[in-house]
């Protein structure tokens, strides 16, 4: 299964260079949006909670264009009838489909974050950094498994664009509420706190169980 | 792996598309190594039917055998035996036609090497590395012609395969789809002569169902014309 999940995000890459699609898109979403938090707020640092859920809130959203442009290709291309006429596991698609993700995810942040301290961050987010990509990584993870369910899901349907958002934002709220809570110490004004393992559990057991449920479901989306 | 005597059994196949039945009570059997072509008008079920045996959609009623297995249950060992060429090329616009077959040849577990090959034989060599959507439409056709051979399938399922080919391209492409590649081959026409000739079993449908199943020897093009009346 390893040479498929290869060829899969070897061919998703390409398209990405090639088309420019997702990330530049996600990339501009997020620095629009803490522009529109610096004005809307009326204020030129913020810190903790709200620094927190301005964080998690834009990378939410921004996360929800990447979803919906997922499997675009698959169906507008056949690359969907490609892959399923091809004698190879199903659950490859999936795990390319969100490991694609998860490194769309993780170049946005790249500069996302970045442009969230200079743009909003009140405190310094060079102690807080360790611990921050720590809760990055845990969140990207439950964000691509789930949209790569939630978007599979959706392409099959005629508002796809509309369903795709319907169905991944209620489902990413324990990823956005969880990863706000552990990131809160971390960005409080005195100075970044001790990261609260508790939070980071819950980030851990909702990308176990959501992978698990995404490998028990994934191949009878493929169904015709 | 032996090889059964009938490469495709259908018996009572049925399809639908939520109340309208496409496909109802098809009944044949293809030997091995021969070619049965399939005439209909528009929405006969001709490109059901191909869907149906490539694995690509569920039969709803009777019995399916593709290369000895039953389907749907079996779908998973006749998949990389099957090489199916439907009205769209199944090639990324932007990707250049050899990152495509490239693509698709690791999919189906083919060696590099057969990619080159398959591009020469399409004569697409020196168009290889444009993206898809810089070439024409015949272009992209004989390259979707080149993905569906690339893993030397047993089995060709090929819906209308010389369309958008000019008759330079259609003869260029026959070594691989034609008769000549000794492949069993089920495929879809709207042409009688050009259909019958080169086939062993002539298919008409109407309306999803079978109008028409006879030797194509047997077969006269004013019955073909009349499948379309």
């Amino acid at each position: 299964m390893r040479g498929t999940i290869a060829a899969l995000l070897a061919k998703d890459m390409a398209l990405e260079l090639r088309t420019k699609e997702s990330v530049p898109a996600m990339v501009l979403f997020s620095i629009t949006t803490y522009v529109i938090f610096h004005f809307g707020l009326d204020r030129n640092a913020v810190s903790g909670d709200l620094a927190s859920g301005v964080l998690w809130v834009t990378l939410l959203f921004a996360a929800i264009l990447g979803i919906n442009r997922l499997f675009v290709a698959e169906h507008e291309q056949g690359g969907f009838d490609g892959f399923l006429l091809a004698p190879v596991d199903r659950t490859a698609l999936f795990v390319a489909k969100a490991l694609g993700l998860f490194a769309f995810l993780c170049i946005v942040e790249v500069v996302a974050v970045p442009a969230f301290a200079v743009l909003l961050l009140g405190p310094s987010p060079a102690q807080a950094l360790p611990g921050l990509l720590l809760v990055l990584v845990l969140a990207n993870a439950g964000v691509a498994v789930t949209g790569t369910l939630v978007a599979a899901l959706a392409i099959q349907t005629r508002a796809r664009d509309l369903i795709g958002p319907l169905l991944a934002l209620p489902l990413l709220v324990p990823v956005v509420l969880a990863s706000a809570r552990a990131t809160t110490p971390l960005l409080q004004q005195g100075g970044a706190q001790a990261l609260p393992g508790d939070w980071l559990a819950v980030l851990a057991l909702y990308d176990l169980v959501f992978a698990l449920i995404a490998y028990a479901v994934f191949d009878f989306l493929l169904e015709d | 792996m032996p090889i059964p005597d009938h490469a495709v059994v259908l018996r009572g196949a049925g399809r639908r598309y939520g109340e309208r039945a496409a496909l109802r009570d098809v009944s044949l059997e293809l030997a091995t190594g021969s070619t049965l072509v399939i005439f209909g008008p528009n929405g006969a079920g001709k490109t059901t039917l191909l869907r149906m045996l490539a694995t690509l959609l569920r039969p709803h009623a009777g019995e399916v055998r593709v290369l000895g297995r039953e389907l749907p249950a079996d779908g998973w060992a006749v998949r990389g035996r099957i090489g199916f060429l439907g009205h769209e090329p199944l090639l990324y616009r932007d990707l250049s036609g050899r990152e495509n077959l490239r693509f698709h040849a690791r999919l189906h577990g083919a060696p590099p090497a057969r990619v080159e090959a398959v591009l020469e034989a399409v004569g697409m060599t020196s168009r290889a590395d444009d993206p898809i959507a810089q070439l024409s439409r015949g272009m992209v056709q004989r390259l979707a012609v080149a993905r569906t051979v690339l893993h030397e399938p047993e089995l060709l399922l090929l819906d209308e395969p010389l369309a958008n080919l000019d008759p330079a391209a259609a003869a260029q492409v026959q070594p691989l789809i034609g008769r000549a590649s000794a492949r069993t081959r089920v495929l879809t026409s709207h042409d009688p002569a050009g259909g019958l000739q080169g086939a062993d079993l002539a298919l008409g449908l109407k309306a999803g169902r079978v109008a028409l199943l006879a030797p194509a020897a047997s077969v006269t093009t004013a019955q073909i014309a009349e499948l379309y009346a």
